[in-house]
């Protein structure tokens, strides 16, 4: 007994702490939550709200997925993570998933052992400045001073763009976005870097975002996914398919108000076979029938989530563009379920 | 009665390493090293069998890749195309510079308030207390960040230095037309040199020969001082009469760097606002600015009771008999208690220096890009090499801190009593 202890406390002295068990889906079903790593504040894609209930377009997948597994979307613990700290989270087994605006790399992807199921959002990176400096495009950003969050592709991104365009800079390193916006609002950077979604949560939180313009400039492509840990397919193809349900459901018109007519009416084999009608890929995922319907009732079907969290409609104000279906011109694609 | 002289047999059971004083000791000790080696061992097999389910491997090769990213402020020649190896010698050269120039600030302010702590006038005396008790007790890194957000907060941007189109009038004007206060730095003018004499490559960066120019001219000047000091020495000791020598000191110590100074026409270049930012001048970034200041204000307060402590450890007997010896109080400080309070003071004075040293890498706190920032921050994040950075990155702490020790404990067998 006493070496027992002896040696579970080297263990969490050791390094052993950082290292997740290969079945996340039992741990999580074992578990009873649903642990997701999400950013430390975006407004419309991760943010507390007054009661301290997280809101969101990243969160809106985190309650899906726990919906799916769970079966309640109320059962998530959200891990707030920095740009820093988020791949060092998940690697050690601290969240399950990671839904947090982070950019599908080659390297990511293979070097650091994290597997990116999906792509929640089609996203490039861009520049906001104040309107009375009076730059209508990045070009003209010679000598400037930009903010950057750090440990991010924004920052790698940003020398490359600087260095072919022949341009020099002065980077000022923040750790997370609120602090960005901080040092940006009280002028100690003529311009801020990031995703061109996160510009335009990040203006929408101010005070007067009329005076801020986002330069037409996209400089990079960041299609921004859930993670989860390399090597744990199952789990994969859980957080993987339950987004491809989301986006599915948007296509062939399946939301969270119609889909028990639908279930009970609708003839097209697809949405029978998506909401556990017919055939039964639920348990192909050892998850049960219903699951794509969970996750759906949640916060509805992804065009849902767009428009409650960060569409048109909402101070955010982002157009679909790139993350319109493909029958609408977009990117999003689900894979048919079958 | 006879037997009692009998000597124990020397004969050696095994039962007495367990049982004998004499051999026990000598058993726990090897008992307890191979526990501890053990463990040891189980760590480093146990995070070898964890970096290998993870798929990951140990290695430095990284430290050769292209680092990809920018550092704004750079002691030695530093491009995003330059290696993550390159990025941690600017990130290495940051810390040392914002430690070197922490540990003199934080000397002087030390020694001043420790003195001044002690002095006879009440509102000074007290004045000084307070700076060190609030100093002292209030944790480093909201010391930081205050001032930090007194800099960004409390002052312009370099827009506000612009003349406006219509008046012709700035909302700021820069002090003595050369140094601006802004919210992302202070700009202030810079030295340059009109005859340039090139650059001395030395392998890993290059150095300014005009500066090394300078720098031994200085040099030559206060040796050639000593001389001419000693020779006044030997003069005196001989005649009883000392030449004046005020006015060849000033020329060797003041006169023959200026004078190589002109030499490579030296001059400032102001700072002007050119586009978004101050152009020319040196810009001096509010992050560096807020940690030194911090730093050195935080450990000022600690070697202050340091200074005290080694004053107060004088007992007064010495400090009276300079004053009966008809010796003025400055003087009876500097010459006669100063002198021997710094064998008191110089061994906890290397702490506060690796303190100080050390807590420079709260710099992160204030995007300063020190070594923690770069091998420790962005490196670590773009690679994903974690336990490689951390140790390196504790490594070379060790190394630093190690190196200030050795000095220092140099210094301080210099100034120790002597004994014989």
């Amino acid at each position: 007994m006493k070496k027992s202890v002896f040696l579970g406390t080297l263990t969490v002295a050791g390094l052993a702490a950082g290292l997740g068990s290969a079945a996340t889906l039992d741990d999580v079903k074992a578990r009873g939550e649903l642990n997701c790593g999400v950013s430390t504040g975006l407004t419309g894609f991760s943010l507390p709200d007054a009661n301290g209930n997280w809101t969101g377009f990243d969160v809106a997948l985190c309650r899906a997925v726990a919906a799916a597994v769970l079966g309640d979307g109320t059962k998530v613990k959200f891990v707030p993570t920095t740009g820093q700290t988020r791949f060092t989270a998940l690697a050690s087994g601290e969240v399950d998933m990671l839904a947090r605006n982070s950019t599908w790399t080659f390297s990511r992807d293979t070097d650091l052992k994290l597997d990116f199921v999906g792509v929640n959002y089609y996203d490039g990176q861009g520049f906001m400045v104040r309107k009375d400096l009076g730059v209508t495009s990045a070009k003209e950003l010679d000598g400037a001073t930009v903010c950057i969050q750090t440990g991010t592709t924004t920052e790698l991104n940003l020398a490359d763009w600087f260095k072919v365009n022949n341009l020099s800079y002065t980077p000022v390193a923040v750790e997370t976005n609120a602090e960005g916006e901080q040092q940006y609002a009280a002028g100690a950077c003529d311009a801020y870097t990031t995703d061109a979604s996160g510009l335009a949560a990040t203006r929408a939180a101010f005070a007067d975002p009329e005076n801020h313009v986002i330069l037409p400039e996209i400089i990079s492509k960041e299609p921004l996914g859930p993670a989860v840990r390399h090597g744990d397919n199952e789990w994969a193809d859980v957080v993987g398919w339950t987004l491809n349900a989301l986006i599915a459901a948007e296509e062939y018109g399946v939301t969270s108000t119609n889909m028990e007519e639908l279930a009970a009416n609708s003839p097209n084999p697809e949405i029978r076979r998506l909401l556990g009608v017919e055939g039964d890929l639920g348990p192909m995922i050892r998850l049960d029938k219903d699951w794509a319907k969970r996750a759906i009732s949640v916060g509805g079907n992804y065009g849902e989530i767009f428009a409650a969290t960060i569409g048109e409609a909402t101070p955010i104000g982002l157009a679909r563009g790139l993350n319109a279906q493909w029958t609408q011109g977009g990117l999003l694609y689900a894979p048919p379920f079958r | 009665m006879a037997n009692v002289a009998d000597a124990p047999k020397d004969t050696f059971r095994l039962s007495m390493l367990l049982y004998d004083t004499r051999y026990r000791s000598l058993t726990i000790q090897v008992f307890v090293f191979f526990l501890f080696m053990a463990g040891a061992a189980w760590l480093v097999d146990n995070t070898m069998r964890n970096l290998e389910a993870l798929g990951k491997d140990f290695n430095f090769g990284f430290l050769w890749n292209r680092a990809g990213y920018d550092i704004s402020q750079r002691l030695v020649e530093y491009t995003n195309d330059s290696t993550h190896g390159r990025a941690m010698l600017v990130g290495l050269l940051n810390t040392l510079l914002v430690a070197l120039l922490g540990c003199i600030a934080a000397t002087v302010i030390g020694v001043i308030v420790g003195v001044l702590r002690l002095s006879k006038n009440w509102l000074v005396g007290r004045l000084m207390t307070v700076y060190v008790e609030i100093f002292r007790n209030v944790p480093l890194l909201l010391w930081i960040l205050l001032i930090y957000a007194v800099f960004t907060e409390a002052t312009p941007a370099p827009n506000a230095f612009r003349p406006n189109p219509e008046t012709g009038l700035a909302d700021r004007s820069m002090f003595l037309d050369a140094i601006a206060v802004t919210n992302r730095y202070t700009a202030v003018p810079n030295s340059v040199f009109s005859r340039e004499l090139g650059w001395l490559d030395l392998g890993l960066f290059y150095i300014n020969i005009d500066v090394l120019a300078v720098l031994a001219a200085a040099v030559l000047g206060w040796w050639l001082n000593r001389m001419v000091k000693a020779r006044a020495t030997r003069i005196q000791n001989e005649t009883g009469v000392r030449p004046a020598t005020w006015w060849s000191s000033v020329l060797l110590l003041l006169g023959l760097p200026v004078a190589v100074l002109l030499a490579l026409g030296f001059h400032l270049e102001f700072p002007e606002l050119r586009g978004f930012n101050f152009v020319g001048g040196l810009n001096v970034s509010n992050s560096f600015m807020a940690l030194w200041l911090a730093l050195s204000l935080y450990t000022g307060a600690f070697i202050a009771e340091i200074v005290r402590a080694g004053i107060l450890a004088i007992s007064r007997g010495q400090s009276e008999a300079a004053f009966a010896l008809g010796l003025r109080p400055g003087r009876t400080m500097s010459l006669v208690i100063l002198p021997q309070a710094l064998r008191v003071i110089i061994p906890p004075l290397i702490s506060q220096y690796l303190n100080l040293t050390k807590n420079s890498s709260l710099a992160i706190a204030v995007g300063y890009l020190d070594l923690r920032g770069t091998l420790g921050g962005i490196t670590l994040n773009q690679t994903g090499r974690e336990l490689e950075c951390v140790l390196l990155m504790m490594l070379i702490y060790l190394a630093i801190s190690l190196v200030i020790s050795a000095v220092m404990n140099v210094y301080n067998a210099a100034v120790k009593l002597k004994e014989r």
